[in-house]
This record gives C-alpha cells, structure tokens and sequence, in this order.
C-alpha cells in the first residue's frame, strides 16, 4: 500500500500550486489597470480545482504519496468547501481590496498558497505533512494580515500573529514528536495501530497528547488559546480577516480530526477530558466578552471563539456522529461568517472602515436587502430557526445528549442564550435605530449575486438541511473514522 | 421551499387524512403571502402593500374554514394528517395534524390576522410593506406551531415566531420599545432552549421526534421531573405565569395595537396550548406530582396579578395585567385533572383570544386619537364617541366573565372544576371574578363615564368605518361563543376525554 503514488490523490493540490506560480509569473507582465486578469486568473484556479476534485471524486479511501496523503470523501468535501470559501471571499473583498491598493498578485498567490496549506491540512495521512501544510498555511496569513505594509495596527496583528502562530506550531509538534517517541511511527494509521495494540508508553503519549492538544486548540482559537483572535482579527485589513475566519476553520477542523481520531483515537478518555475543559471555557468566555465588544470585527472574532466552542461540543463525544455534528457545524458556521464578513465589507468604503457597532445603524433604512440579509446572518449566528445555525447548534447537541453529556448541552443552551443578547443587538441596530451614515451602498454585480445567495442560503439550508447533513455523515461513514 | 407534501396513508393514529391539504395552506398561504407583500411593497405605494396583505389574510382565514367544516368531532384522533420525511437523519417529519384541542386555535389565529392587517391600516404609515408582511409571516408560523406533530417542527417554529414579533415591537413600538423588544426576545428564548435539551433527550430515550410517540414512552420518576422543569419553564414564560410574567407588561405597552393583539389573543395562548399538547400527556406522573405547585401558581397569578392590574394607570398595561391572571385560570384548569376543568381552560383561551383582541383594539382606536393610554387623560368619552363606549361596554364586561359573553363560558367551567376538587380552591379562584370585575369596570368608567375631562376629549370624533366593522366583528364572535358555546365545547370534547385517559395512566 505505502509503495503506491496514485500520483492524481494530490491532484487538486498539483492544480493550486501550478495555478499560484503561473499567477505569480503573470502577474508581473500585468499593468496596474488590468489587474483584474490575475483576479479572475485565481478564480479560474478555484473554478478548475473544484471540478478536478468532483472529477476525482473517491467513495473510498486511498493512500498516495507512499502514504503521506489520504483522499477520501471527507477529503474532497472539505477540499470544496475551502474552495468555495476562497472564491466567496475574493468576490466580497474586492472593492475593498480595489479602496486600499491591496488588489495585487501577491494578495492573490499568498491566498492561493495559503489555501494549499489548507488542503494538505485536510489531505494529510502522516504528522509530518500535515505539520507542512500547517506552517505553509500559517506564513501566507502571516504575510497576508501584514500585506498592508504602512499600516502600523496590520503590522502589529501580524507580529502578534507570528509569534503566537509560532509558539503554537513549536507545541505541536513537540508532541507530535513525543508521540512519535512513544509510537515509532509518523503515519496516522501505524500510530492508530500501535496505540490501540499498547506497545508503547502511557506517559509519553500524554504528554505528547497535551501538547498536541494545545497547539490544535491554538489553530482552532479556543479559550484558554484564544488570545490572538480579537487583535489579529481587528488588526488585519477586513478582506484577510474575512479568509482567516472562514477556510482554516475548516482546515484546522480537518487536521484535528486526523490527528486525534484518525491517529489518537485509542487516547480518546483523555482528549475527550481536555476537550470538555477547552469547550466550556470557549462557550462562556467568548459569549460574555462579545457582550462588551464595540468592534464588530472584534465581537465577531469573541463569536468564533464561542462558536469553536459549540463545535468541540460535537467533536469531544469522539464518535462518528459527534464528528459529523462537528463537521456540520464548521462548515454552517464558515457559510454563516462569510456572509457576515462580506456584509461588514460592503459597508467599509475608500478611506473607511467599516468596523463599529453603530456603523450598522438604520442599515435597514439605507439598504433592506442587506439587513435582512445580515439579519439571517445574526440568527443564524445566534442558533435561531429557520436559519442554517440552528441545525448545527441542533446537532451538536444531539451527539451531546446522546452520549449522555446532558449537562454540557444545558450549558451550551445557556450559553447561547448570552449570544443571543449580542447578535440582537445588530439587530436592533439596524432595525431600530435612525442611520447616522447616509451614504448609499454601492455594490458590484458579482459581489451582489454571491453574497445574496450566501445570505439566502443559510435561510434555505435551515429549512432543508438534510442534503448537507446528509453529506457531512456520509462524508465520515467513507473515510473509515470510528 | 415547501417540504414535499407526500400523504401517508395509514398512518396507526391518523383518520380522514384530505386530498387538499388544508392545514399546510394555513401555513404557508399567509407566508407566501407575506414574502410577495415584502417583494411588491414600497413605502410610496403603501395602499397596494394593504391591499396584497389583506387579500392574503383573507386567504389565509378562508382556507381554515374547511378545517372546522369537515372537523369530525366523534375521534380524537388527529385529523387533516400530513406528513412528509423532512430530515431522515434524525428521522424529523414535516408533520402536521390537529385535533379538538389545536384545531380551534389555527382559526382563532387567522381570524386575528385578517383583524390584525385591518387594524393597521391607517394607522400603520412607516414601512408598511415590513409591518405586514412580519404579521403574515408570523400568522403562518403560529399556525404550524398549533399543527405541529413533529417535536422539531415544532421547536423549529416556536422559536422562529419571536423574530417577527422582536421586530413589530422594536421597529413599530413606543418610546421604550428596544427594552421592550429585547427582554421580550431573551425572556422568551430563555424559556425554549432549555426545552431543545428536553427535546432531544425525549429522542434519545425513543428514538424518534413524534410527538404522539412519545405519549407512550416509559420515563422515570427523576426524568420527568427533569424534563417538567425545562417544558415547565418554556411553556410558564410564554402564558406567563407568575412570577415569569414580568416581560409581559412592557412588551405590551410599548407594542404597537397589531403586536399587543396577537401577543394576547395567539402567542399566549401557544404557550398554554404547549402544557396540553407537551407537558400533561408525556409527563402525567410529575405533573400529577407538581400539580400543587402549579395550582398554586396560578391562583398567585389570578389573585395577586388581580390587584396589581387594579392599580394601574395605563390601559395598555391594566390589560396585560388582566390577561396574565386569566391566563392563571387557563393553568388552573388544566392541573385540575377533569373534564370540566380542561375544556373550560380551553374556553377561556378562545374566549380570552377575542377579548384581549377587542380591548388592545379599543384601547388602539383611542390611542389613535389621543396618543395617550394614560386612564387619567381621560374621562367623558361617552360623550363624544357614543358607538365606542358601547362597543368597549360589552367587551369590558365580557373580560369581566359576565354570562352571555364568552368570557363565562370558561371561568364558569374552571371554578366549577375547582370547587368540585376543593372548596375552597373553588372560593380563591371565584374571588378573582370580583377583582376582575373591579380593575375593569372601574377603568372603564374613570374613562368612559363622567363628564368631559379636557378639550383633547372634547375633540374626539366617533369611530370609522373601518373601525366599526372591526369591533363589530369581534363582538359578533364574543356574543356567539357567550350565548352558544357548545360547538366550541363539541369540539373539544372527544380529545379532552382522551387526554384525560392519557394523563390518567402512570410512565413509571
């Protein structure tokens, strides 16, 4: 099986980089004027890689790259959905981008270069790949949160982001290499073997497993982990915090799934103790500090914290159907804050940041459309019906209850209820109160398609959600997780 | 995106399952009807927002008419059963049935729709589109939360409600709306989330999110107890119960007419109509267990709420007062455990959807005038506003529970049951008729009576038109039901019988 290439495993993955380093090439032969070549050039990359992957598209799974990468379908599917998240994301951001001299090549190939990242994160079968894709993963956000170079508040998310990223990076894989110390090996699936057969030493692999816990809870932005969110997401120009917050939440979801059921499942007492700390600290802290928050961008990263929370809630039940609950919830959530990333961009014009609550004031008086819209996108938050963030609040707690956690569902409940507190008041800003900004919304043609769909699409999978719930459980019963 | 109307034909518990799907049209007809007002409507055009808003409630009312027309009042079996696969997975149906205790609520509902839309006509003048639009969307919802089979559907529903009902007060509201709208909004959720954990433990005991299946499923003592407490505390915040009530006032005040009428007349009476359809048949060992507890919950409610509505100073807020004690007579009933006590509940929830209509309405038709619901600005209206002053004569004494008003017919009932259980249970409930009749009579003369009080009075013109036919609609509906309520009654009966049975049985 090792000795195998299956060469078309890394496919979309071939796709990217050839995609990104032709970009890159083109990109310096393209006039200021035109840059809107190697913009749709990076759409066309993500065009074409999502259909090499629904062309490839696996029900079982393979090993290739003499066992480096697995492709299965829980492979493909997040592969599609990260994707999709990128291209959503240079369609709301580029007037933004266009406003602040930011629409150039290199914004373009650090994307793409971040999103290769992501997919070996996803692809991963051995510590080491996926220790690659993380770092690849990490240094184009770095750069990216810093792109905007005389911008002191970028620089300093960046350099916060940095040595934080680092340090947690070091974790990792200071257990990963404790892990292999106890197990002997780099592939998930020998080290899977090894732990559930106990050939090797208890107390290593703890401590091994503490550390890797940490630096997953880290990329994840769980409390007590989660100090670099509110700066890195205030600081970084909208358009990157908008990619942070939405793709590496399905990457790092990915990673985390391979590393501690795919490899460390026989571990899973102690991971599910250190996840249940990690979970109730998330849920409560980020929902009573969004409360305090007047920073739409730092209130909605304090919401990524809470909502993290909630789906480590799913994941720490560490079985197939809270993985898929898990998985439900990352992927609504990626949807859900997409949207609210791109409803806080359209709102930010040349030399203005849109990032204040009262920015949001009597939006609904200058724009209808994009407040109901962003309201669909705070229920949703919120874990409100008819809305997409219902049935993945719905779920999670479902695996919950199921395994018998019925106390940590009565403090998620409760906890939600707080969210529930913030996320209306975005509400009553638009709804309620008189605008103090009178300027009409301008908005592009192919930003308004998409981000209407994306709105209307969390109302429309909150009342049909069986297709995605669908997927999602499929997604895992194929790729051989307990 | 209608879920797949598919009907399955023999379904155990199912009878008389239609070829048009009724209740589903109850649903969706004011829905769809509000989505088109909100596409079609613009503020500049505001009539035709009216027109399209009125034609859909209508619609919405006309099509609940077969419900009543072909109700077969000899099963308790639910009836105009739909059911569909929703979400497999969990295995969530879209289903939808009613019986003699739901069925008379889905009318009740649409009827305040159309009165609802009627009464904001004029008055209504920002964002009529939204206005409209959030009480039809919102009627559709309130009636798949009486419909509802299906726990999830349910849930899905009784929480969707509350989104249309924080905007009609926060955006349409008075001076102190946002206070209102939010603590109407967190109060409320508070309730229901303890409710999805309940919910969903009910699923993991029985595999299955039918909420007639669960009728049948064995629970344990500490688990009923458990899940009473999470129902007890969705359901006691919506009727409200004292002393979770306190939202109740000021959502009241601050809602505009509209709100404040489907607030009393429908979103109350859901979370009555949760004790009946939830807690009684799935829990009857806890709720025999706690019926103490309840009773006396909701004499408080009845007694104390009673004088409190007595030294109110606003209309607005005397009438929320006075509806959170008849809901206590709803409660008390229902934990009375016979016949005579649930079906009078039941009455008293119609009855109390019209009356409570009636005085927000009436109270909304002076507060157009005036723009106080201050009693103190008043005084003499009789004198100017003749047809009022009748028309608000008979509604204040149908909220008294005068006999040939609908407001006996219930309180009757449930004081007989409660004498019947205990003397002097039966003396405590009774002496709220005295109070009732007190903070009534006693507003409506310090408004009506007397001689003129200040020019503002003097200047009032009598009703319009459009507001005659509205308080003459209602009035026709409290006179009915007063003086022949046995088809009400009739109606009821067969479930309430089996619901009785079904409490009666022990889950242990």
């Amino acid at each position: 099986m090792l000795a195998e290439l299956n060469y078309w495993t890394a496919l979309p993955e071939i796709v990217i980089l050839t995609a990104a380093s032709l970009i890159l090439l083109i990109d310096l032969f393209v006039p200021d004027d035109r840059r809107y070549i190697s913009y749709w050039l990076t759409q066309l990359a993500l065009l074409l890689a999502t259909c090499v992957t629904l062309t490839t598209l696996r029900i079982d799974s393979i090993k290739g790259y003499h066992g480096l990468i697995v492709d299965d379908m829980l492979a493909d599917f997040l592969r599609i959905a990260c994707f999709g998240a990128v291209s959503l994301m240079l369609f709301y951001s580029r007037a933004y981008l266009a406003a602040r001299n930011l629409f150039r090549g290199d914004v373009f190939v650090l994307t793409l270069f971040a999103l290769l990242g992501m997919q070996v994160m996803i692809t991963g079968a051995n510590f080491l790949t996926l220790y690659l894709g993380l770092e690849l993963m990490s240094l184009s956000l770095y750069a990216l949160v810093a792109s905007p170079r005389d911008h002191p508040r970028s620089s300093e998310a960046a350099m916060k982001y940095f040595v934080l990223g680092a340090l947690a990076s070091g974790m990792l894989l200071y257990g990963l290499s404790m892990i292999y110390g106890a197990t002997g090996s780099l592939d998930l699936d020998t080290v899977a073997r090894v732990i559930y057969g106990r050939q090797g030493s208890g107390l290593l692999l703890t401590f091994g497993l503490v550390f890797v816990v940490s630096g997953l809870a880290f990329k994840l932005a769980v409390v007590p982990y989660h100090m670099w969110v509110p700066d890195v997401y205030d600081g970084a120009p909208t358009a990157i915090t908008l990619l942070i917050g939405t793709a590496p939440k399905i990457a790092a979801f990915a990673m985390t799934l391979r590393i501690l059921s795919g490899a460390l499942q026989g571990t899973a007492i102690d991971w599910q103790g250190m996840l249940i700390i990690l979970c109730v600290l998330s849920m409560v802290l980020g929902n009573l500090i969004a409360i305090s928050q007047t920073n739409i961008k730092r209130m909605l990263a304090y919401s990524t914290i809470a909502n993290m929370g909630y789906m480590l809630l799913g994941f720490l039940t560490a079985n197939r159907y809270g993985f898929s609950a898990a998985m439900f919830y990352t992927v609504s959530y990626v949807l859900t804050s997409l949207a609210s990333f791109g409803i806080v961009l359209l709102l930010s014009r040349q030399g203005f940041e849109s990032d204040q609550l009262d920015d949001f004031k009597g939006l609904n008086q200058r724009s209808p459309w994009w407040a109901f819209i962003m309201l669909l996108v705070m229920f949703s938050l919120a874990g409100l019906p008819p809305t997409i963030g219902f049935y993945a609040k719905f779920m999670v707690i479902e695996a919950a209850v199921n395994d018998g956690f019925v106390w940590l569902a009565v403090i998620a409940v409760m906890t939600s209820l707080i969210g529930a507190f913030y996320y209306l008041r975005i509400v009553k800003l638009m709804y309620f109160d008189d605008p103090v900004e009178t300027q009409p919304i301008l908005v592009r043609g192919d930003t308004w398609i998409a981000l209407s769909a994306n709105g209307l699409l969390l109302l429309i999978l909150g009342v049909l959600p069986q297709q995605l719930i669908g997927l999602c459980a499929i997604a895992l019963t194929q790729s051989n997780f307990p | 995106m209608r879920p797949r109307r598919e009907q399955r034909s023999g379904e155990a518990a199912s009878v008389g399952a239609p070829l048009t799907p009724y209740l589903s049209l109850a649903i969706w007809v004011p829905i769809v009807a509000g989505v088109a007002v909100l596409v079609v409507g613009r503020d500049r055009e505001a009539s035709f927002a009216r027109w399209i808003a009125f034609a859909g409630a209508l619609a919405g009312f006309l099509v609940t008419i077969p419900l009543w027309a072909n109700f077969d009042t000899t099963t308790s079996a639910m009836q105009f059963v739909e059911m569909a696969d929703w979400i497999p997975r969990f295995d969530i149906h879209y289903h939808l049935g009613v019986d003699g205790i739901s069925m008379l609520f889905v009318l009740l509902n649409s009827f305040i729709t159309v009165l609802v839309v009627w009464a904001g006509w004029e008055v209504i003048t920002v964002r009529v589109a939204q206005y409209m639009a959030a009480f039809l969307i919102m009627s559709g919802l309130m009636n798949a939360v009486f419909a509802a089979l299906d726990g999830i559907l349910f849930y899905l529903v009784f929480e969707a409600m509350l989104i249309p009902m924080y905007l009609i007060i926060g955006v349409w509201g008075g001076p102190n709306r946002v206070y209102a709208a939010v603590k109407f909004f967190l109060y409320t959720l508070l309730g229901s989330l303890l409710m999805l954990v309940a919910l969903i433990y009910l699923y993991s005991v029985s595999e299955s999110f039918e909420i007639l299946e669960w009728y049948n499923v064995p629970l344990a003592m500490p688990a009923q107890i458990l899940l009473f407490v999470a129902f007890f505390l969705a359901f006691a915040v919506k009727v409200p119960m004292w002393p979770v009530h306190t939202w109740l006032p000021d959502a009241h005040v601050e809602a505009p007419t509209g709100g404040s009428v489907v607030l009393a007349a429908i979103t109350l009476k859901i979370g009555a109509y949760g004790f009946v359809r939830f807690i009684l048949p799935i829990l009857p060992d806890a709720s025999r267990y706690l019926s103490g507890f309840v009773i006396t919950l909701s004499l408080i409610a009845v007694i104390y709420i009673g004088f409190v509505a007595l030294v109110q100073t606003d209309m607005k807020k005397l009438i929320a007062y006075s509806s959170i004690s008849h809901m206590g007579f709803v409660t008390l009933g229902f934990f009375l455990f016979s016949q005579l006590g649930i079906e009078g509940a039941l009455a008293q929830m119609i009855s109390h959807g019209f009356v409570s209509a009636a005085m927000f309405l009436c109270v909304g038709v002076m507060y157009d005038r005036m723009h106080s619901r201050l009693i103190a600005d008043y005084g003499g209206v009789v004198n100017t506003m003749p047809k009022f002053a009748a028309f608000m004569m008979l509604f204040a004494m149908a909220n008294v529970g005068l006999p040939g008003t609908s407001g006996f017919v219930g309180e009757f009932l449930v004081i007989l049951a409660a004498v019947k259980a205990n003397f002097w249970l039966g003396f405590a409930a009774a002496v709220t008729l005295i109070l009732g009749a007190a903070y009534t009579l006693w507003m409506y003369k310090r408004v009506i009576f007397g001689d003129v009080a200040n020019d503002n009075v003097a200047k009032l013109t009598d009703l319009s038109r459009r507001e005659f036919w509205l308080l003459g609609a209602v009035a026709a509906a409290v006179l009915v039901m007063g003086v022949w309520p046995k088809p009400f009654i009739d109606v009821m009966h067969t479930s309430v019988t089996d619901l009785l049975q079904i409490v009666a049985r022990t889950k242990l």
